[in-house]
């Protein structure tokens, strides 16, 4: 199929960007959208141009690099994929595709699509561990743990950490991504000692960080390639109460 | 010139590391906080390491060129991670899942350091439980376990089918901590352009600020690479896309020798190339061969679907031939399986390139929901990426690139043959012998980087303490910097007119053809050849557009396919050189009969360490002569 693309431009974060028309021949509809953009890179390159700077790795959803927004989606319209696996049978001959980097005060803009993400990094510094030294810890079946409470950590554990959910969010906010991490840790045994130290130290930082105020719409749950909750953020909110 | 000192303590296998560890020179808490050490990488055994070393009062200095240290490639491991745990009264123990070790890597492998790997497991699960990590537990709160590809107990610990997700976010979590004490500074999106040896040791590493295009000297009193495998030399593989060789080469261009490179896991199921664009083939995890069968039709070039080809129709080829295993094989001989059929012309799909993985049986067995519980999250992603839905129709795959058991030459310190460098998890040779057994390389990683190295480390870096912080003003660092600088120059500089990638591409079919399942010696030699031109077409065509100075993702890509060009010409070497079949090393001219294996015990049970010898010259080899006290030597049969 024939594509158009707007693809926003950007040299680095003081310059100003801009949106760039491309248009794509003969594209597969077997293609990841990253390999459709590898495929408009190489077009690039040959002509002697810059390619367009994307963050991307595993290309199997799950290492969080990538990241993108497309016709005004995190991570393209198809729900609960990333962009490396959003495949191109989903969009149709001739169709126009806008691709923008995620837009957030606290995730500037890098080079093109790509973002400084670092201030996720620095939340989970400041809290989002359990503090247990090399060769400290006991026997793993020492402390039983429910199979709910295990699998309800599980789910809220798998978040990549790619950001969908503060540029879905019309504040920015990183609850989900917070939130996602407290659950976890608060639903296990293990992780309930330092519950009321992790969720001021977390919380605190992502205010800190310019991160916006939650009006839980739910933009972020509906956004979120690994399908994290919003329920997650209902417990964020009882923790921190429960802290002071 | 170097020479290969294993250093594997003496005693009987059982007590090697604990009498190491209760030998092994120490250093005072005050003394550790003087000394700095250099961590490439953020895995299971990067982190760990990064981790383990903060905790002891070292100042670590840890770089990844990810945006973050929670992308390494450690995290896209799906089925498991093993250990001795026994929870299953089945039999396990210590001393077996070393057996095991040994056995499915075709004993290539050195007993003490398989030994240590599987008594240490026991102490990762521990020490990921603690991390919050949440494994999957049965009902009555325990932790569950599932059995994996080429054992028969059920050894495998998982978090559905993301265990390396949970077991890498519990490694960040742990190094987020020590960062947050400052005993650990993070260095993202950094790339080693190489390695800095003063006096004969490892003492810093140069690197690119992948945003600014900086070029930065990095100093410390002891390097440690824990920077992955080389997979992606096939371009198509189950890797991630930027996974690459470059730091482990660099450090064996300055004297660390490279060990059995060969050795190269070809995954039985990942998803089939479905369109020439493709850089990567994503895992099924093996993990489905538990309860998926795997067939083709009966007929050749058979073109009915799946579902309408009835049972007696079918050819469950790995029940067939192996029945004591059935779909269990190992890796290597499911692999092989797999590409005989499709070779024959059995083969499923549009390109005849595929086999069927069948869940029918087992979903009527068990319903589908206990399918969903195992496997839930990789049928999405099947579904996700073929369009087609595992739960009504076989899924198809082929086997594909995955693990490296070569990497860098350590000894039983893990330290490389440059003093003072070290390389953990699969950057080394170590511990898969000839073929790696499923869910055992988060096992070694984070055995490695957790609990073996802050303990051998010590050994190094006790005599160490009276060295001053190492300055980077010198006139090695000067010497190593230059020529990084001058090496990126030089691919600008080319303005050829193809991108480095179709030069990867164009390099992983030559090694997918001569250099990957099955090898023979005609077709090596043919690949040594066709390298070499393609090294030649690279220097002289290659375009990279851009500059040094800003972030320059076709820049960092030349330099991974330069040195990729370099290690493949070693890989084929090594290959030919091995005049057997052994693991994931098939010859074609060493078979037996019936197709197996025929390994030559007296002639190569050694691990090749290479040695290189400079520019355009031939490498070195060295024979570490494996010695087997504890095992038999057998013929590995799963018959």
């Amino acid at each position: 199929m024939d594509l158009r693309l707007k693809i926003w431009r950007q040299k680095d974060a003081r310059s100003q960007g801009s949106f760039e028309t491309y248009s794509m021949e003969d594209v597969s509809p077997e293609m990841s959208f990253l390999e459709m953009l590898d495929a408009l890179n190489k077009k690039l390159v040959e002509q002697g141009k810059d390619p367009v700077a994307f963050d991307h790795d595993c290309r199997e959803g799950i290492c969080g690099s990538c990241g993108m927004y497309i016709n005004g989606h995190p991570h393209g319209p198809v729900p609960a994929v990333t962009t490396c696996l959003l495949s191109m049978r989903y969009f149709r001959d001739g169709e126009t595709i806008w691709v923008e980097p995620w837009r957030a005060r606290a995730f500037p803009v890098i080079r093109d699509l790509i973002v400084d993400r670092s201030a996720f990094d620095k939340i989970q510094i400041a809290g989002g561990f359990i503090s247990v030294n090399t060769g400290g810890a006991p026997e793993a079946n020492s402390i039983p743990v429910p199979k709910k409470d295990s699998d309800n950590a599980f789910d809220s554990s798998i978040c990549i950490g790619c950001g969908a959910c503060v540029a879905a969010c019309k504040n920015s906010s990183a609850m989900l991504f917070v939130s996602a991490k407290i659950s976890q840790f608060a639903l296990l045994p293990q992780g309930r000692i330092e519950a009321k130290e992790r969720v001021r130290a977390m919380v605190d930082k992502m205010d800190e960080l310019g991160f916006g105020s939650c009006s839980n719409t739910g933009a972020c749950e509906a956004e979120c390639p690994k399908q994290i909750r919003l329920t997650n953020i209902a417990r964020l909110n009882r923790e921190y109460y429960k802290a002071f | 010139m170097a020479t290969l000192d294993s250093k594997i303590p003496e005693g009987p296998l059982a007590q090697k590391w604990t009498k190491y560890k209760g030998s092994v020179k120490q250093i005072n808490p005050a003394n550790k906080k003087k000394l700095e050490i250099i961590v490439v990488g953020t895995g299971l055994s990067g982190a760990g390491a990064a981790s383990a070393l903060g905790e002891l009062g070292y100042n670590v200095k840890n770089f990844c060129y990810q945006d973050s240290p929670r992308r390494a490639h450690s995290v896209a491991a799906q089925g498991g991670i093993n250990a001795a745990k026994n929870y299953q009264n089945d039999g396990d123990s210590v001393y077996r899942l070393f057996y095991d070790m040994i056995k499915g890597g075709d004993y290539r492998a050195r007993e003490a350091n398989v030994y240590r790997a599987a008594e240490v497991s026991n102490q990762v699960i521990d020490h990921f439980t603690a991390l919050g990590v949440p494994f999957a537990r049965d009902y009555g709160g325990t932790l569950d376990t599932r059995s994996f590809g080429g054992v028969q107990v059920s050894r495998t610990f998982y978090a559905r089918g993301q265990t390396g997700q949970q077991c890498l976010l519990g490694c960040y979590s742990s190094l987020n901590r020590q960062i947050k004490k400052g005993n650990v500074v993070m260095y993202p999106r950094r790339e080693m352009l190489d390695l800095v040896v003063i006096g004969g040791k490892a003492r810093g590493i140069i690197t690119r600020n992948l945003i600014t295009g900086e070029i930065e000297r990095h100093s410390a009193h002891a390097v440690v690479l824990a920077t992955g495998g080389y997979g992606t030399i096939y371009y198509l593989s189950t890797l991630a896309v930027n996974s690459n060789a470059s730091a482990a080469w660099k450090a064996h261009k300055k004297g660390a020798f490279f060990a059995n490179p060969s050795f190269i896991q070809i995954h039985p199921t990942s998803v089939p190339q479905m369109n020439q664009f493709q850089s990567k083939l994503t895992l099924m995890s093996e993990s489905l061969r538990n309860d998926g069968r795997m067939w083709v039709p009966k007929e050749k070039n058979d073109k009915r679907p799946a579902n309408s080809i009835p049972d007696e129709e079918r050819d469950y080829y790995l029940e067939r031939k192996y029945p004591a295993f059935g779909n269990l094989v190992p890796r290597d001989v499911a692999s092989r399986a797999t590409k005989e059929r499709c070779d024959s012309g059995y083969g499923v799909g549009k390109t005849g390139l595929a086999v069927y993985l069948d869940f029918r049986d087992a979903i009527r067995k068990q319903g589908k929901k206990a399918i969903e519980n195992k496997y839930g999250n990789l049928f999405e992603m099947y579904k996700t990426i073929t369009g087609f839905d595992p739960y009504e129709e076989p899924m198809m795959i082929y086997p594909a690139g995955h693990y490296t058991m070569g990497g860098l030459w350590v000894d039983y310190e893990l330290m490389t043959t440059i003093p003072g460098l070290y390389a953990i998890g699969e950057a080394n040779f170590s511990d898969h012998g000839a073929n790696r057994l499923g869910a055992s390389s988060l096992m070694q990683a984070a055995g490695d980087g957790y609990f073996i190295l802050p303990n051998t480390i010590c050994n190094y870096l006790a005599d160490e303490i009276r060295v001053p912080k190492i300055p980077t003003d010198s006139q090695e660092f000067a010497d190593a910097e230059k020529s990084a600088v001058e090496r990126l120059k030089s691919l600008i500089s080319i303005n050829g007119r193809q991108t480095a990638s179709s030069f990867h591409r164009r390099l992983g079919k030559i090694m997918w053809d001569h250099c990957g399942m099955i090898r023979n010696e005609e077709g090596l030699r043919k690949a040594l050849v066709l390298i070499e031109e393609l090294r030649k077409e690279f220097w002289s065509d290659l375009k990279v557009p851009g500059k040094i100075n800003e972030v320059n993702q076709e820049l960092e890509k030349a330099g991974r396919v330069a040195d990729y060009l370099e290690l493949a010409s070693l890989l084929v070497t090594d290959a030919l050189d091995r005049r057997e079949s052994c693991g994931a090393h098939f010859r074609e001219e060493f078979q037996t009969p019936d197709g197996e294996a025929l390994r030559n015990d007296s002639g190569y049970a050694y691990v090749a360490a290479w040695e290189y010898a400079g520019e355009g010259k031939s490498h070195i080899l060295h024979r570490e002569h494996l010695k087997f006290e504890e095992v038999e030597l057998k013929v590995r049969s799963y018959k």
